[in-house]
């Protein structure tokens, strides 16, 4: 896998090879084309595309993490995403899935950035750890930054694969302790996609990369750097149990009649109303399910900070520097009562003071009265 | 002050800060009514079908109308920050000047710290705002642009009117939702407080000083001694007394 041909396959022709007929092709075609979200008409340009395009060489580097994207994107929905667009992708060098091994694999990386220099793609996986020169993590020699700097040198563009190349993930959780990095804050003279969750969805991951094959240019992409494709939506807005938010029906807990009745898991700390991704569409393991239609809330794992935003199964907004019970409303709650507290004190004390200057106005306003004409 | 001088009415509160004032009030009390319902709604119903029900539809909508009114009044009231009487416009806000100063530490001692002054000097009180009351003013102002910055920017992504659109860059640069949403949240808290302490200052100095402070605020008069007004005939609404 690690060695780099003459001439380049097409994706179809490696797809043909693996003894895929024209049909799974097609198939995979309108496939992949209706999860990008595009239209009927263009199934004929992505598969047009994936017949002429050679394989785009790509290098996918692992850095802090825990592989569960690599996992992902094997067990996507169609079989083609794996065997072909993974797996045939070109995969010129992944720690993972490569069968060389030690300065084979090595000498094998830089051949491909060498020999398609300023036209690879880089797939990071992992967060950088910054801390500690970077020892936190080394490959063969060099630690995650520098190998990193290198690899994204000659790279067309770069894909931050899940939450941690995207956002840090778990490694970047409070307080930090490698100063894991994402990839935009290291990297900033390349355009970088980035694909959070943990892990994104295979179908994600394939259709950004068909998209960039079948198009020759990067997705459209939203403020945070995500393809709108499969972004630009809350989980809630996708969410099948939405109708039972809107209406007002609500677990109370894990195990009430009400989640038995499949009513919305806002109240258990789910955290579908600020997450974008695409799991309530797309849905996990072959388009099985996704966390929240089997009974668990969403923990928003495409966002960025998820495992310090709060617990994940109340609804709680946490005051930063409070402690576990430092939930604004329990905050607010006493700062009101002190509040009110100090009123009353103020009050009395005004009573108090003011007695002199209060007497006197009770005094000339009771002269005015009693003086009154009429 | 004293019984023997007549008081004179000042009109100190033009229509469109009342105006302001009152729906603002409005708006604030149901934002935060309905704030704490979508927070932390109540799951009070059970074994029902949802295509019956609308209840957190129609909070949220009622959030978001009032959050229209209170993006609306706040626009309003900038307006007349530039077109209004002295006590409206935009220059009694700003602290700083010496005089400003002079009046945070009269209040400080007399008002908060409820020390007693020898002579009692009614130049001392504020026809309009206290200059304490402008910066807290200041702060509260700065408070509903973060409210209706994150709040528009939370509302945007689902909108596709192009005002709320607006805001679209708020949920990025917070990094996402959830930030944004948690200040939202706390500063929501901020309005609470200053509502307590607005409140009771209003009664305080209603209550101590005797002279419409509460009722002006639907009347728009205040009144003050008959000395801080130039001429003898009616008070004149040219522009020369002293603050």
């Amino acid at each position: 896998m690690a060695t780099i041909k003459e001439k380049k396959e097409t994706y179809y022709e490696s797809i043909i090879k693996n003894g895929y007929n024209r049909r799974d092709f097609m198939k995979f075609s309108t496939y992949i084309a209706a999860y990008m979200g595009l239209e009927t008409s263009m199934v004929a340009q992505v598969a047009k595309s994936l017949e002429t395009t050679p394989r785009m060489p790509v290098i996918w580097e692992h850095y802090q993490e825990c592989t569960c994207c690599s996992e992902s994107f094997i067990r996507s929905n169609h079989p083609i995403v794996a065997d072909i667009i993974l797996d045939k992708i070109s995969l010129d060098y992944t720690q993972t899935l490569m069968a060389a091994s030690g300065e084979q694999a090595e000498a094998a990386k830089h051949a491909t950035m060498e020999k398609y220099k300023g036209e690879y793609i880089l797939c990071v996986e992992g967060s950088i750890p910054m801390g500690a020169d970077g020892n936190y993590c080394c490959i063969a020699g060099k630690s995650a930054l520098e190998s990193l700097k290198e690899a994204a040198a000659g790279a067309k563009a770069i894909i931050a694969w899940g939450s941690c190349a995207s956002n840090g993930c778990v490694q970047a959780a409070h307080p930090n302790p490698t100063d894991a990095t994402p990839i935009h804050k290291i990297i900033k003279d390349k355009p970088i996609i980035r694909v959070p969750g943990c892990p994104p969805i295979g179908e994600v991951m394939a259709g950004v990369i068909v998209h960039v094959v079948t198009f020759g240019v990067l997705p459209e992409l939203d403020r945070l750097g995500r393809p709108k494709a499969f972004y630009a939506k809350r989980v809630h807005d996708t969410c099948y149990r939405r109708p039972y938010f809107d209406a007002g029906l609500y677990a109370q807990s894990f195990d009430d009649a009400n989640a038995k009745e499949g009513y919305c898991l806002y109240k258990l700390g789910c955290k579908g109303p600020s997450t974008y991704n695409a799991c309530g569409t797309i849905k996990w393991n072959n388009g099985v399910s996704f966390p929240i239609q089997s009974g668990h809330g969403c923990i928003g794992c495409s966002e960025e900070n998820f495992w310090d935003n709060g617990p994940f199964y109340e609804r709680a907004t946490n005051v930063p520097g409070f402690g576990i019970e430092g939930t604004a409303d329990n905050i607010g709650k006493v700062a009101a009562g002190v509040l009110a507290g100090g009123i009353a004190v103020h009050a009395i004390a005004a009573n108090i003071s003011k007695k002199k200057e209060l007497a006197k106005r009770v005094k000339d306003a009771t002269k005015n009265e009693e003086n009154l004409k009429y | 002050m004293e019984n023997k001088k007549t008081f004179r009415r000042i009109y100190v509160w033009q229509l469109a800060v009342r105006v302001f004032h009152w729906l603002n009030v409005l708006a604030i009390i149901v934002l935060i009514l309905t704030g704490f319902l979508i927070a932390n709604p109540p799951a009070l119903l059970i074994k029902a079908d949802a295509s019956e029900l609308y209840m957190m539809g129609t909070t949220r909508l009622i959030h978001f109308l009032a959050a229209y009114l209170f993006l609306f009044v706040m626009i309003l009231r900038l307006y007349w920050a530039i077109i209004g009487n002295r006590f409206a416009r935009w220059t009694a806000f700003m602290p700083f000047n010496k005089k400003v100063w002079e009046n945070i530490k009269h209040v400080l001692k007399i008002d908060i710290l409820l020390m007693n002054e020898k002579a009692h000097d009614p130049q001392h009180i504020s026809v309009g705002h206290n200059s304490i009351a402008t910066i807290s003013y200041l702060v509260m102002f700065f408070m509903a642009l973060v409210q209706i910055f994150t709040g528009f920017g939370l509302y945007s992504d689902t909108s596709e009117f192009w005002l709320p659109n607006l805001f679209s860059w708020v949920n990025p640069m917070f990094g996402g939702d959830f930030a944004t949403r948690q200040i939202h949240h706390i500063s929501m808290w901020i309005f609470i407080f200053f509502t307590m302490v607005h409140i009771y200052l209003v009664f305080y100095h209603d209550w101590l000083e005797g002279r419409g402070e509460a009722s002006s605020m639907i009347s728009g008069y205040k009144f003050v001694g008959s000395g801080r007004v130039k001429g003898k005939k009616k008070s004149s609404n040219k522009e020369s007394e002293k603050n």
